[in-house]
């Protein structure tokens, strides 16, 4: 059959079918638009809230800030996904894609569903912010290309499960998936459900913006669209922690110290992650606080717990498969003699412990019920999840990139030295967006606000001199960080049209046998590497964690008594 | 290695190295400690909500906004009446496109149950400079029961995107020495 023309690549001996291969290159490239589209967007919003600049007018600021969280946080995002979870099938299991022309239905059901919102969203009548609260109305076509986008995506999830299915019936690998693809199932699987919610939520409402629905409740709008929008998220999370462990095996080589560990806590993940919803309700009425503290903190915490754990397995891994190399001198040797001029190890890396320092903690302080009183809906919300879906995913999936345009696109990087500095400037760019976003969050200034001065208001806020120069010092960093991205744009796209191209062999029988790098050790045996360096790092962490946790509760009991 | 399937078939029956459940311990009881800070704070701190909140309708809500007004209102300041309601009472503060109304007056550590809902959209309650953040839902009277602790003059900022005209959505709560 055509569709199981397949070619064996020449590093990873994996053998990689045409349809998979395809599609992979059809979601990246379309997904790599929509992120310089939406990180355009962004910059301009950037640029209008650094106070000294102030670009866009008003109704422009509203549009375009609607316009950038649609098309990055959602339509890039998600086109990155869709390549990664058939990467993960049907590349790393050898394995042809179940039902392509599906997959190619919800490739299409998902590119028409983003141009029509976008549509909707630039003619002007949808400046709803991609939170779109109900009462506030957008035009219909707003509400319909998501729930496109949303079906294109779901059927996307159904090929990569049968895609699991065709591979372990056609015995093209042995024994379980690999962890990788044990992630990106996680991923799918949260994926499902979070789809389920929002067709939940916005078939009624789109019913509604055409005049079917009487009423639809703001309280329970949040509750279920956040199922949605929050769950979203944790189908990032799951996506790029299964590239960190991807990019650390396909660099180093390295091995997960325990699989048990490493998929238990993707486990956790599917179990708790759901409830974040809550993270969204903690200063609403109407909710309770018993409600409000067992879900915002997924039941214990026990969803942190998984972050936690991959925050030392991750790290963990690559040092033990630096110290077999025989980089074991000191506490640090494996890390400084890591390949940082590789673009993808380095973007892995940065993105780990941005992802980890940055968002996962203000993400946890931030989702405890009363500390979120001092918090919600300031800027440092949008300077949290900047840090997890900017500079802990968006960074991941760059990496993954690196390697996806040699792999899958057969061809070398080109402008190699512009391509090692990238994840460095976006990387700074990006931190520096989250720390003076929290900074300026932590002093009042409210996110999606156009003019923090109130010069058109009747009433005038007074923030102090430090809130305006965090503003601009953010405006300065998302201008790095655009340069990163553009600078991420150039590599990809100069590499795929100009690119030297790697030669495969094609429709070869057999997949290589042999491993491509050498296992790092067997678990629990005499073999095992000890980790001193990142246990250091986790202790870092830890120390860093508590300490800003508390510091936080300290601010919170400063403020007026409430009850 | 991570792509390709666990080199020990049986891999669930591997023992877990030692630095790994440490850290999934230590990790754990981190959780437990931050899960029963919460419920703590709720006996022990002064910062909680109580989750106090009614069904309402805007005409309702409005209706008793004004009376209030009528029977407290002290004095007008750009058009808007300022309010000083006595210590104890219930307060309403009505969030609409695109105003806070009236303008309160509290006294300093003096307790009131204040009421607020919106009369049309979602808003975003966000006093400043002292940085306390409520969501302001329609139909939904959230009740705060608050006790200002210093005096001054105040912001109400609107923090939920509320339409073209949302950043000057802003108002105004003096808090009065004794």
């Amino acid at each position: 059959m055509a569709n199981h023309k397949f070619r064996v690549c020449p590093t990873t001996g994996l053998r990689v079918f045409a349809n998979a291969e395809n599609l992979i290159k059809a979601n990246a490239v379309v997904a790599v638009v929509f992120l310089l589209v939406g990180g355009l967007f962004g910059l301009a919003v950037a640029l209008t809230r650094w106070p000294a600049v102030h670009l866009l007018p008003a109704d422009w600021f509203y549009l375009v800030l609607t316009a950038h969280g649609l098309d990055v946080l959602l339509v890039w995002i998600i086109f990155f996904e869709m390549a990664v979870l058939y990467f993960a099938s049907a590349v790393l299991l050898s394995s042809r894609l179940a039902a392509p022309r599906w997959a190619w239905l919800g490739f299409v059901l998902m590119l028409v569903g983003a141009i029509i919102t976008n549509v909707a969203v630039l003619q002007g009548d949808s400046s709803v912010m991609f939170t779109s609260y109900v009462p506030m109305k957008a035009a219909p076509n707003f509400y319909l290309g998501l729930i496109l986008f949303a079906v294109g995506a779901l059927i996307g999830c159904f090929v990569f499960f049968g895609t699991l299915v065709i591979a372990k019936a056609e015995k093209t690998y042995e024994g379980s998936i690999p962890l990788v693809t044990f992630g990106a199932v996680t991923a799918a699987i949260i994926a499902v459900f979070t789809i389920a919610s929002g067709a939940i939520i916005l078939i009624p409402t789109w019913l509604w913006s055409l005049g079917y629905v009487s009423h639809i409740d703001s309280l329970m709008y949040k509750l279920v669209w956040w199922g949605m929008g929050h769950s979203s998220q944790q189908i990032n999370v799951s996506a790029h922690v299964s590239i960190w462990y991807l990019i650390a095996a396909a660099v180093l080589g390295a091995k997960p110290l325990s699989e048990k560990v490493s998929r238990g806590a993707f486990l956790l993940y599917i179990l708790f992650l759901q409830l974040a919803s809550a993270h969204h309700l903690l200063v609403e009425p109407g909710v309770s606080s018993e409600w409000k503290i067992f879900n915002t903190s997924y039941a214990m915490y026990l969803a942190v717990l998984g972050s936690m754990i991959h925050g030392m397995t991750v790290p963990g891994t690559i040092e033990a498969a630096q110290r077999q190399k025989g980089y074991t001198n000191g506490l640090f040797e494996w890390l400084r003699k890591a390949p940082w001029d590789n673009p993808a190890f380095s973007g892995m890396f940065m993105s780990l412990i941005l992802f980890g320092f940055l968002g996962g903690i203000s993400g946890v302080v931030m989702g405890t019920e009363q500390i979120n009183l001092i918090i919600h809906n300031t800027i440092y919300v949008p300077g949290h999840f900047h840090a997890t879906v900017v500079a802990g995913t968006t960074l991941a999936f760059m990496a993954a990139t690196y390697l996806l345009v040699p792999l899958i696109f057969q061809r070398e990087l080109v402008m190699k030295k512009l391509a090692q500095w990238q994840p460095y400037v976006f990387a700074i760019g990006v931190a520096g967006i989250s720390l003076f976003m929290m900074g300026a969050g932590t002093l009042g200034v409210p996110r999606r606000d156009w003019d923090i001065t109130g010069a058109d208001a009747v009433m005038q806020p007074d923030y102090p001199g430090a809130a305006f120069l965090m503003m601009g010092l953010n405006g300065i960093s998302a201008v790095l960080a655009a340069l990163g991205g553009m600078m991420f744009i150039l590599v990809v796209v100069g590499s795929i049209l100009f690119g030297k191209r790697i030669p495969s062999k094609s429709e070869v029988a057999e997949p290589a046998a042999e491993p491509p790098a050498a296992a790092v050790g067997e678990y629990g045996s005499a073999t095992h590497r000890a980790i001193p360096g990142t246990v250091v790092l986790v202790m870092v962490f830890f120390t860093a964690f508590v300490l800003y946790y508390f510091i936080n509760w300290k601010y919170l009991s400063e403020v007026w008594p409430l009850r | 290695m991570a792509i390709q399937p666990p080199s020990e078939r049986i891999w669930w029956k591997e023992p877990i190295p030692r630095t790994e459940i440490i850290w999934i311990i230590v990790a754990f009881l981190w959780g437990l400690v931050m899960f029963f800070m919460m419920i703590y704070w709720h006996s022990a701190g002064e910062q909680n909500l109580s989750n106090e909140a009614y069904r309402t309708t805007p005409a309702a809500f409005a209706a008793k906004a004004e009376a209030m007004v009528n029977e407290f209102k002290v004095r007008e300041e750009a058009g808007m009446p300022v309010v000083r309601p006595p210590p104890g009472s219930d307060v309403y503060l009505i969030a609409r496109l695109w105003q806070w109304w009236p303008i309160l007056e509290f006294q300093k550590d003096q307790t009131y149950r204040l009421h607020i809902s919106s009369m049309d959209w979602q808003h975003g309650f966000s006093l400043q400079p002292v940085n306390i953040n409520l969501q302001i839902h329609p139909e939904y009277d959230m009740v705060v029961t608050v006790t200002p602790n210093e005096a001054g003059e105040f912001s109400i900022v609107c923090n939920e995107y509320c339409g073209i005209g949302h950043h000057t959505m802003i108002g105004k709560l003096y808090v009065a020495e004794k």
